[in-house]
Formats: C-alpha cells, sequence, structure tokens
C-alpha cells in the first residue's frame, strides 16, 4: 500500500485546461455522431447518431434507445453552448488517420 | 425637420402590461418536451411530498382530488420567449398540502412521472404562489400539457411548473434539477430574464 506522501510532487500537475487543447480540438473537430456513446444507465454502446433526438426549443435532448435515459444535452444561448454528459459514461471517438 | 415615426406597427412589446422583457404574447398553448409523454393511469397516480428527514406524506388520485382546490387566472412565461396571460386552472395549493408536513428545509426538488426534476426554493411555493394543477381552461389537464396533474409555479420561468408530477422532496441545501444541470438558471425569473447561468 503506497503511502500518500510517496505520490509525485504537486507541482507536476498543476496544468490548466489549456494543456488539454490539443486534446480536445482533436475530439471535437471531429463528426461527433459517429463517436460510440455508453449510456450511463444501462451500459449500452452505440453511434451518437443512434441516439433518440428530443429537439425542445429549451435544448437538445438525447436518449439512449435501449432504456430511453439522458445520455446527452446541449443547451444553446446566445453567447454559449452547454453540453451536459451527465448520462454518458464514455465517448469513443475515431480518429481519421488510424 | 426630421420626423422620426414608429409607423403604426402596434403596440411595442414592453408597453404590454404582465409581460416580463422578452417575451412575446401568445394565443396558442406550445407543447415542450425534453422526452416521452408518460401516460399515467389515475389508478397508478400518487404525490409524495418527502422532508428533509425523509419522512412521506402521500396522495393517490382519489385523496388528491378531494382536498380542497382553488380556481385561479395566472400568466405564463416560457424561457423560449412565448407568454400567455389570464391562463386558468384548478388545482390544490401548495400551502394545502404543506398543511400538516413538518419542515424547516429551504429548497425543493420536484420530481416527475418520466424522470424530469426541477429546483425551486420553498418559499416560492408557499404564499399562494404554487399549486398542483389538474385542470386548465375548464378541462381535465391533456397528457401534453402535463396531465393527471403539473405543478404551477407562474412567477418564474415555465420549465418550474414541472409537467405529470408525482412528488416534491424538500432540502436544505440548492440542487439543480434537469434543465438547470444542463445550463439553465438556478432560479428562473422572467422579470430579470433569469434564462441561463449567469444570467
Amino acid at each position: 500500500m503506497s503511502d500518500p506522501d510517496d505520490r509525485a510532487p504537486v507541482e507536476a500537475t498543476t496544468l490548466d485546461g489549456n494543456a488539454m487543447a490539443g486534446d480536445l480540438r482533436e475530439l471535437f473537430a471531429v463528426d461527433v455522431t459517429a463517436a460510440r456513446y455508453k449510456c450511463a444507465g444501462c451500459g449500452h454502446a452505440d453511434a451518437v447518431a443512434t441516439l433518440m433526438l428530443w429537439g425542445a426549443p429549451t435544448g437538445r435532448v438525447a436518449r439512449c434507445p435501449h432504456c430511453s435515459d439522458v445520455v446527452l444535452r446541449v443547451v444553446r444561448a446566445p453567447d454559449r453552448v452547454f453540453l451536459d454528459l451527465h448520462g454518458c459514461v464514455r465517448l469513443e471517438v475515431p480518429l481519421a488517420d488510424s | 425637420m426630421a420626423i422620426i415615426s414608429r409607423g403604426f406597427g402596434g403596440r411595442r412589446r414592453e408597453s404590454v402590461p404582465g409581460l416580463p422583457p422578452g417575451q412575446y404574447l401568445t394565443h396558442d398553448f406550445p407543447v415542450l418536451s425534453a422526452g416521452p409523454t408518460p401516460r399515467i393511469p389515475l389508478d397508478r397516480w400518487r404525490f409524495t411530498i418527502q422532508t428533509e428527514t425523509g419522512e412521506s406524506t402521500s396522495w393517490n388520485w382519489d385523496e388528491f382530488t378531494a382536498l380542497p382546490a382553488e380556481d385561479y387566472t395566472v400568466d405564463i412565461h416560457c424561457v423560449t420567449k412565448w407568454s400567455k396571460l389570464g391562463t386558468t386552472w384548478r388545482g390544490v395549493s401548495l400551502d394545502t398540502l404543506m398543511e400538516n408536513v413538518e419542515s424547516a428545509a429551504d429548497y425543493t426538488m420536484v420530481h416527475s412521472f418520466g424522470g424530469y426534476t426541477t429546483n425551486v426554493p420553498m418559499e416560492d411555493l408557499l404564499d399562494g404562489k404554487a399549486w398542483i394543477a389538474y385542470k386548465f381552461d375548464g378541462e381535465d389537464l391533456a397528457p401534453e400539457h402535463g396531465g393527471p396533474a403539473r405543478l404551477v409555479v407562474p412567477h418564474l420561468y415555465f420549465w418550474k411548473s414541472a409537467k405529470w408530477v408525482n412528488g416534491i422532496q424538500l432540502m436544505n441545501e440548492d440542487e439543480p434539477g434537469f434543465w438547470e444541470a444542463a445550463g439553465y438558471h438556478m432560479y428562473g425569473d422572467p422579470w430579470l430574464e433569469q434564462r441561463y447561468q449567469g444570467d
């Protein structure tokens, strides 16, 4: 069992979100509808494109076709977009050049 | 001399009494849904208030509709910018439902059949400000508008007036509900245009 004091110095992990820019650009510059989601409710996994979409003017609600739980939500404000992934355990995004 | 005229385009929006900023009047009753419409047989309907200590008080349909009800007329304002003035409802006031419930909670989470939730401060449900409605415009509340029964809390944006309501959980701390967790405002005052987080 490792002693908490044996962990790497805190300085090694004090990066802000900018350090993820490359990773996120790679993820979100692709067509996310081709990505595979895993539903947090039932574990069902399939392409985002297969989710059942409810396009209420308040926001888009994408539900799992297997258990109907909400997998992801997109809310558009005039100056912002909110992406809520509460119901998604994982997104698996295929890379273009692999 | 330049003469600037607004022409005959009708009254400016903000001059309509009862219309909050950024809203337009509608005479329809638009339906907004974030999922399938639950169809709840009345013999399976139940409404439960659970306090912060875990005590529950609940009513079945017959018990609920035997409670003293009120007919009331209110203006409703949807965050998607439509407002409907002078809507008529029949329902049970939250004051009546809370009469024998012992609680010191400041916050509530409203729950619905189908899994929808929304948070409303306790004080916004009391003193004649909120009802569980089961009739609209003299008719039984239609499923697409939240029937058999929905919360109506008209002084907040209408996403707070949960359709297909089945319970209220009383809480010591505020928590976001369905739309609030996805970016909508925690309180939702239409007169302050509290649409999204940070507004």
